[in-house]
Order: C-alpha cells, then sequence, then structure tokens
C-alpha cells in the first residue's frame, strides 16, 4: 500500500485520537482498542519505511495514548490504611540489619559523650562554642518560667514550622546522602548523635535533667526514632552500591530505593507527629512533669511495640 | 551511537522513541524553578508581613519553605504531567523509564535525592553522573528509575513540493526509493544549491541535470509516496 492511500484510509481516526489526547478531560470511546489499532498502524508505518514525517507523527500520537492508557492509579484510601497497618513497620522489619546498625550509630556516640559530658565539665565545649552551651542551658534552666526556646503565647505555630522545616530537613537529608556508599548517612546519624548526649549529659551534670527529660521524651519517641529509620533508609541505599549482591549495582540501587521508599513514608508521618508534640505538647508549662514522663514512657512503648509487632501475620493481604 | 534517542519496546510490541534532555535544558530549567520558588517565597513573606507578621507568620513562613524546599517538584510531576514551570518553559517532561507517566514513589524519591546531586555544591554530582550516563540521569533519576524526555509538540506536517507526479523508472530498489522519497519530504529543509548538487549524483540516471534533474526526483518521489 502506498503511503498516501495509508494515510487517507488512517487520518480521521488520528485526528480524532489527537483531539481526543490534546486535553486531560478529552476521551474518546474504547480508548484500549483504538491504542492497539494505533499501535498496529505504527509498526506497519515502520516496517513499511513510510516516510520520517508520519512515522514522527504516529509515535506522537503512539506516545500520547500510552501515558494515558498507563496513568497513575489514585491513591486508594485502603491502600494507606494498609501501610500504616501493617506495612510500614513490615517495611521497616524486613531491613532490621540496617535499622539496629543505623540505631547504634546514633545511640553509641550519644551514649559516650552523653557519660563524657557528665562526667567532664570542660568536654561539652570541645564540641560547641561557649555562646551555644549558654544558650540551651539558658533554655533548659529550672530558674526559667520557659521550657524550650524563649517564647510568647503564639510561638507555638512558630515553633511548629521550625521543627518541621528542620527535623525534617535532617531526615531527609540523612536518607539521600545515605546514597554515597552509605557515608553520608553515617555521618549524619554520629554527627547529630555526638552533639545530642553531649547536650543531654551536660544539662543532666547541671541538674537541668527535671526540665529536659520531660521536655524532650514525648516527642522523643517519634522523633530521634524517626532520624535513626531514617539512617537505616539511607544505610539501604549505600549498601546497595557497596554489595549489590548478584545485581548489577543500577539495578540493585533501585530495589533498595523502592523499598527504603516504604521506609520513608512511615517516617515523615513520624516526624510531622513529632513537631506536633514537640511545639503543642513538650513546651506546656501546665501539664505536670509526672504527667509528661507517664505519657512519654507509655509513647515509647507505644511506638517501640507498633514498629516490633505491628502487621505481623498480615503478609497475605495484598499490599 | 552518539544519540538522544531513547527506545523502549511496549508491552504492545512496537518502539517507542523519545529524545532524552541532556544537561543544558534541564540545568535552564532548573534555574527557572529556582526563580519561581523564590519568587514565592518572597511573596509568601511579603503576604504575611501586610498581614502583620508575628511569630505564628513565622511559623508559617517555615512550613511554606519547607514545603516549597521538598515538594515543589513532587506537586508538578505528579499532577502537571511530569513538568514543572520550568520543565515545561523548555518543553521536558520527567517519566518513568518505561515512558509511562512518572510514579508517586518515583517522584518523591528522585526529588529527595536531590540532596545528594547537589554534593559537594551546586549540584556537582548530580551533573557528573548525568554528563556519564547514557540517559542523562543524575543520582536521583538512577533510583528511581525515571528520565527526563523532550515532549514533543505536536508539529505541522511538512508541504510536499508542488508537482505532477512522475513514474519512476523501473529498476529503483527499495533503498533508491526511500531515499528519493526522503529527499521530496525534505525538500524545505536543505538549500535548493545542495539539493540540486545530490541530485546531479543521480545525473547517469535521471539524464538531467541542474533544476530539472531535482524536479524530475521530486517528481519521482511524489509518485512512490502514493499520488497520481
Amino acid at each position: 500500500m502506498r503511503q498516501r492511500e495509508f494515510e487517507k484510509r488512517h487520518e480521521s481516526g488520528w485526528r480524532e485520537l489527537e483531539a481526543a489526547l490534546r486535553t486531560d478531560g478529552g476521551t474518546v470511546a474504547d480508548l484500549p482498542g483504538r491504542y492497539r489499532q494505533l499501535c498496529q498502524q505504527f509498526a506497519m508505518a515502520s516496517e513499511r519505511h513510510y516516510t520520517s514525517d508520519l512515522q514522527e507523527r504516529l509515535n506522537r500520537l503512539v506516545m500520547a495514548a500510552h501515558q494515558r492508557i498507563y496513568r497513575r492509579r489514585p491513591l486508594r484510601r485502603s491502600a494507606w490504611v494498609d501501610y500504616l497497618l501493617g506495612g510500614f513497620p513490615r517495611a521497616v522489619r524486613s531491613q532490621a540489619r540496617a535499622v539496629y546498625l543505623s540505631t547504634a550509630l546514633f545511640l553509641l556516640p550519644a551514649l559516650v559523650l552523653g557519660i563524657g559530658c557528665y562526667l567532664n565539665d570542660s568536654l561539652v565545649y570541645t564540641l560547641m562554642e561557649p555562646e551555644q552551651v549558654s544558650l540551651f542551658e539558658s533554655m533548659y534552666d529550672p530558674a526559667n518560667r520557659v521550657t524550650g526556646r524563649e517564647r510568647g503565647s503564639d510561638s507555638d505555630l512558630y515553633m511548629f514550622g521550625f521543627y518541621i522545616k528542620n527535623n525534617i530537613g535532617i531526615a531527609f537529608r540523612t536518607f539521600a546522602a545515605g546514597i554515597i556508599f552509605g557515608v553520608g548517612a553515617v555521618f549524619i546519624l554520629v554527627f547529630n548523635g555526638v552533639y545530642i548526649g553531649a547536650t543531654a549529659g551536660h544539662l543532666t551534670r547541671l541538674g537541668f535533667g527535671g526540665t529536659f527529660y520531660p521536655f524532650v521524651i514525648g516527642h522523643g519517641a517519634f522523633e530521634l526514632t524517626a532520624i535513626a529509620l531514617a539512617g537505616a533508609a539511607g544505610l539501604c541505599l549505600g549498601q546497595s552500591l557497596i554489595d549489590p549482591g548478584g545485581y548489577p549495582r543500577l539495578v540493585a540501587l533501585r530495589k533498595a530505593a523502592s523499598r527504603a521508599m516504604q521506609i520513608m513514608y512511615g517516617t515523615f508521618l513520624m516526624l510531622v507527629l513529632a513537631a506536633f508534640l514537640e511545639a503543642f505538647w513538650s513546651s506546656s508549662q501546665s501539664l505536670p512533669v509526672g504527667l509528661k514522663l507517664a505519657t512519654g514512657a507509655a509513647l515509647w512503648i507505644l511506638v517501640l511495640a507498633y514498629l516490633a509487632f505491628a502487621g505481623r501475620g498480615g503478609q497475605h493481604r495484598a499490599t | 551511537m552518539l544519540d538522544t534517542r531513547y527506545t523502549i519496546e511496549t508491552p504492545e510490541g512496537i518502539d517507542l522513541q523519545a529524545q532524552v534532555a541532556g544537561p543544558v535544558p534541564r540545568v535552564l530549567a532548573y534555574a527557572v524553578d529556582l526563580f519561581y520558588r523564590t519568587v514565592i517565597t518572597i511573596a509568601l513573606w511579603l503576604g504575611l508581613n501586610l498581614a502583620g507578621m508575628d511569630t505564628a507568620g513565622w511559623g508559617i513562613w517555615l512550613l511554606g519553605s519547607f514545603l516549597l524546599e521538598w515538594f515543589y517538584p513532587v506537586v508538578f510531576e505528579l499532577w502537571r504531567h511530569g513538568q514543572t514551570p520550568g520543565k515545561q518553559a523548555f518543553g521536558l517532561m520527567v517519566v518513568n523509564a518505561n515512558l509511562t507517566p512518572v510514579s508517586w514513589s518515583a517522584s518523591l524519591l528522585r526529588n529527595l535525592l536531590r540532596v545528594a546531586d547537589f554534593l559537594p555544591l551546586a549540584y556537582a554530582t548530580g551533573l557528573t553522573t548525568m554528563t556519564l550516563s547514557r540517559q542523562f540521569q543524575r543520582l536521583g533519576d538512577m533510583a528511581a528509575d525515571t528520565i527526563v524526555v523532550y515532549r514533543q509538540p505536536q508539529a505541522d506536517r511538512k508541504a510536499l513540493p508542488q508537482l505532477a507526479p512522475c513514474v519512476p523508472p523501473r529498476n529503483l530498489e527499495a533503498e533508491d526509493q526511500r531515499a528519493i522519497i526522503s529527499l521530496t519530504e525534505r525538500h524545505r529543509e536543505i538549500s535548493e544549491a545542495r539539493q540540486e548538487e545530490l541530485a546531479e549524483l543521480l545525473q547517469p540516471v535521471t539524464d538531467a541535470s541542474g533544476p530539472a534533474g531535482l524536479r524530475y526526483l521530486r517528481a519521482i518521489g511524489l509518485w512512490l509516496l502514493g499520488a497520481r
């Protein structure tokens, strides 16, 4: 068949498809069927070496239909619920080694520096500027009325914004930096562990524990766990590049990345929750210390139990 | 082959083609997006100031700048056909490597990993990997299995020369026919003098030289395309 005849035969169909696919709203009856016909016409046009003009036009049209046919499914609510009830903790448990490693990288420096700063008054000054030290000393000084940062009545929202931007930013960076063979994630985890440990040790030494721990315990359950989880997700990326385990590195990276993202969604939610608690609950002055400590302890147990046990036995459900 | 053409075989068994976009248009598109983001951040700041910015206002501003920093590209990639305003300006779009619309997790992942691509400064890592990789992928693209391609606009059809078609000689091989058709099709793209020069090569076959030879070839081309 000559090209001109071929074009004449199918032109009206192509026009219709082009018009329907130009806008999002445009629809055409039986798109899958039309798409298959179009694919066949495109294959014929290339097989018969019709002009590049026609081939490009058909390629464009096939591409538009392809994008329409294979468009994203909208997120189903059940998918989210399944993820929260079981998918997230399962994803965390499936990367248990990375999670333990990340936790250790965070916790051990914190413990060492915490004990060190508790025993030695000058150690904290090897890490931080004196102004920085006196700033957080004043923040948690029981003699001060306001714990946390100095704040007026409407500053809860400000602190919420601050914690969201700062803490979630840290978690995202920890994850992303993990792709550099894990080195970036290790660095950020250790760095944060050192600072948090030193701060806690120094404040305990000064006898400010009575204001510091009730403040941090509640949101810490979500925030510290989430940082460790983000680190674990980052370590997964790094590990896939160091030890791709029988795959090409690129393929290993892709597989690890999709597993790591399963951890990151939940981590993000935990950090939003942590920022909310930190801004509106932890800083509250009217709540008794005992209640804060008890709630904080309950939250820790809740979070750890959730990660350890939720979604067990539910693997058979479609995810 | 040194080419930006990217071909995949679809489940329907056809080869679908796209042109992957290199570092230069992508950097320019990024610059446009950075400009928009900066403008929005400043506008938000001004707006909150006019509304009597207090500490709570700063909180809203921090939230806004957090969302802009991390989710600005994600929102556009997911709901604007893989095109941020910057990419739209340069006719680029983000797609999955199988040329389907970019998926949720892929878009989130490729934008989270911007941090790694940025290191040590000014997207040095991303530009390096983009230059080295076959499909111009930065780290985020590699991990998320996405590519950035040109979104082809619907082009006008090329006009064919207005001539009376002419019966071709008997012994034209398929390849010769394609060459003549291609010459006919591209009569506007190549300078007239060069086309005549090309036609001159076939002088032993066409028995004509100069403009006459070219006209004859075009007439054959039209016939081969199906004109009568």
